[in-house]
């Protein structure tokens, strides 16, 4: 399957993210298209494109949209969620600092969609770069009258507010994103009421990632054919993929859903030289791993499920013959209890005794119990916590197992960094054989 | 050290963004952690202040987040080391202890002479670009011991160290303050784009591969 750049096409312009280097490849077509059109019909436009959330859930955008009541005397909101945090997810920071121009007219169109006047892009606090790029972008499009009152003289008025977290995985959660917007603890909350109905300040609230608002504009401007000549009927459309790991050449790639992870991995120069593909995870840490028998499986939402994972992000990172899965799962698994919020029990405690069970195999005295035991805890989180991240702790250990049972079973008795010393799974080895051993 | 007039008149800047002031808050302490190097007890006042809010609720907000530094004083420079699976091992976790061996600090502390902040980060948003080191929370992507040891001597030196993508480093305090969301005028002035998020565009380029024109439907 072809390559097909669309959010990604201009990125090599030195002025791709400014409103005149965006207007020079067609930017800022697509609102004055929208804005002549009832925001209903926009509304149909998204819904019949396709278009599923880029996320991680995949939620179809157009009917998310659809379930913001109308006329109900509140003010709507949009909230764009560029907390980009879940390891693996590489994208949505990069599309920040490339292409913020279509997110910024794709935020128009969603808010003349949803009767919003407000709109929010949430960028996790950690990356000055994006988020200086961002409010650059914000004041560029305000001085060419994209943003403010009465915009291109639609009657439409739209505020865009850019703002930032302070390091916290839990408010890429939409409702603890709100939270969070809100100036509390970035903590989740019970659904429902969803927040297409009680959002931000309890007023109706969409809340999309960056990619996903920033595919809106290609798709009004260019049509929902064009959209769905790209992808599969269910999954249709172009993604923006971020192949990283043990790969010749990581990077951005885009290309249609459907693209099978062994194409995506040709274009991505191939598994480092002298080794060959152990395992890996389609769309972020929090989806199961995958092996080199589903390298043909079509990258949809649909047959990444049918394979036992998830699309997730669709942000492939892949490890290669020299990595230990204990290693690699123990460090996701520390990553869940650090970012773990609190909140609910199962996965505030949860999180914390499969990490241990976990950093016993790590260090070779793992006991026969921790086992089965990793599987019997996780059920004990899988579905029982308040939101996805406890579920996402509780993922990584049957398709582990299943594959790689002797590794577990050796770190019973063996250091992971014995049996993987961990110089050979870097990319670029340190010279001293002390720092190699001091790993972790 | 009193807050300057000019930082409160930041603060009602920030409030002035959002339909309740309340939503200034992740923001505003970004902001007095700037000026002060750490959120102050005199800090939390202020944002109960101007949100009309009680120094516990703003307290409760600000220990929950971990870029806030409640307890001790900022280093002139923070340096991230990203440990999570994709950078911490394929080579993060070497490039840590290397660190923490120069810099004589672990996780989370401060060098003795309040140069730097050495601390072990979670996912960057970089994976492509790993192992991804951050300074002041700028990007440092494909970092190996030699090329950090290399921005620590330039540090040291006081000579300009510029980020991969991104601008030359300013210091964590003035980090912390574009963080904040007031402006650097750096926004259009860095390279952010380098050749791993063109990866793509080269090859469909060099393959002649193209999304389907418009014009055919």
């Amino acid at each position: 399957m072809a390559l097909t750049p669309v959010i990604t096409a201009h990125w090599d312009e030195p002025d791709c993210f400014t409103v005149d280097g965006y207007k020079k490849v067609g930017g800022y077509r697509a609102i004055k298209k929208a804005l002549k059109m009832d925001p209903d019909d926009v509304i149909n436009i998204i819904k019949d494109s396709g278009l599923r959330g880029r996320g991680g859930a995949g939620f179809p955008t157009g009917m998310k949209w659809s379930f913001v009541p109308q006329n109900d005397g509140h003010p709507h909101y949009l909230t764009v969620n560029g907390d980009e945090s879940e390891p693996g997810a590489c994208k949505d920071i990069p599309i920040m600092m490339a292409n913020p121009q279509a997110l910024i007219e794709g935020i128009i169109i969603t808010c003349w969609a949803i009767r919003a006047e407000h709109a929010f892009v949430y960028i996790r606090g950690e990356v000055p770069e994006p988020i200086r790029r961002m409010h650059a972008a914000v004041a560029d499009a305000e001085a060419h009258g994209f943003l403010g009152e009465n915009i291109l003289g639609s009657g439409m008025n739209l505020k865009l507010t850019v703002t930032s977290g302070a390091g916290a995985y839990i408010c890429g959660e939409e409702t603890a994103l709100l939270d969070s917007l809100e100036g509390r603890r970035g903590q989740p909350r019970l659904k429902p009421p969803f927040p297409a109905v009680a959002g931000l300040y309890s007023a109706p609230t969409v809340i999309n990632n960056v990619e996903t608002i920033t595919s809106v504009p290609y798709i009004i401007e260019n049509g929902v054919s064009w959209y769905r000549s790209m992808g599969t009927d269910k999954s249709p459309g172009f993604k923006v993929w971020a192949v990283s790991g043990h790969v010749n050449r990581p990077g951005i790639y885009e290309a249609p859903l459907g693209i099978t992870m062994g194409e995506l991995l040709d274009y991505a120069g191939g598994i480092r030289d002298g080794h060959e593909l152990k395992f890996w995870l389609p769309g972020g840490s929090s989806v199961p791993l995958l092996l080199q028998d589903h390298l043909d499986t079509p990258m949809t939402y649909e047959d990444i499920a049918a394979a036992g994972s998830m699309l997730g992000t669709g942000t492939p990172m892949l490890f290669d013959d020299t990595t230990s899965v204990v290693k690699a799962i123990t460090r996701w698994l520390e990553f869940y209890k650090h970012e773990s919020c609190g909140k609910c029990t199962p996965c505030r405690e949860g999180t914390a005794w499969i990490t241990g069970s976990l950093e016993r195999f790590q260090e070779g005295v793992g006991r026969s119990e921790d086992i089965e035991g990793l599987v019997e805890l996780s059920n004990h989180i899988l579905g029982r916590s308040f939101c996805a991240l406890g579920d996402a702790a509780a993922t990584p250990y049957e398709p582990a197992l299943k594959a790689f049972r002797s590794e577990f079973e050796a770190a019973r008795h063996q250091p992971v960094d014995e049996a993987f010393p961990p110089a050979a799974t870097m990319i670029i080895p340190p010279e001293t054989a002390n720092l190699a051993g001091a790993a972790t | 050290m009193a807050i300057s007039e000019q930082v409160r008149a930041e603060c009602r800047q920030l409030m002035d963004r959002y339909p309740q002031d309340r939503s200034a808050l992740v923001p505003m302490l970004h902001l007095l952690q700037s000026e002060q190097g750490m959120v102050t007890a005199e800090g939390l006042e202020l944002c109960a202040e101007l949100l009309d809010l009680s120094t516990a609720e703003v307290r409760a907000v600000a220990t929950f987040y971990t870029m806030y530094r409640l307890r001790s004083q900022g280093g002139e420079h923070h340096i991230g080391v990203c440990v999570n699976t994709a950078c911490g091992l394929l080579g993060g976790d070497a490039i840590f202890d290397a660190l923490s061996k120069r810099l004589s600090v672990s996780n989370g502390e401060v060098t003795a002479d309040g140069r730097f902040t050495l601390e072990r980060i979670e996912c960057q948003a970089a994976c492509t670009h790993s192992p991804v080191v951050t300074v002041d929370w700028e990007y440092f992507d494909q970092m190996d011991i030699d090329k950090m040891m290399d921005v620590i001597d330039k540090l040291e030196a006081g000579e300009e160290v510029v980020a991969t993508r991104g601008p030359a480093v300013r210091g964590w305090r003035a980090a912390e303050k574009t963080i904040a969301g007031i402006d650097d005028g750096l926004g259009y002035k860095s390279d952010a784009i380098d050749s791993l998020m063109l990866a793509g565009l080269n090859q469909a380029k060099e393959r002649g591969e193209t999304a389907p024109d418009p014009k055919d439907f």
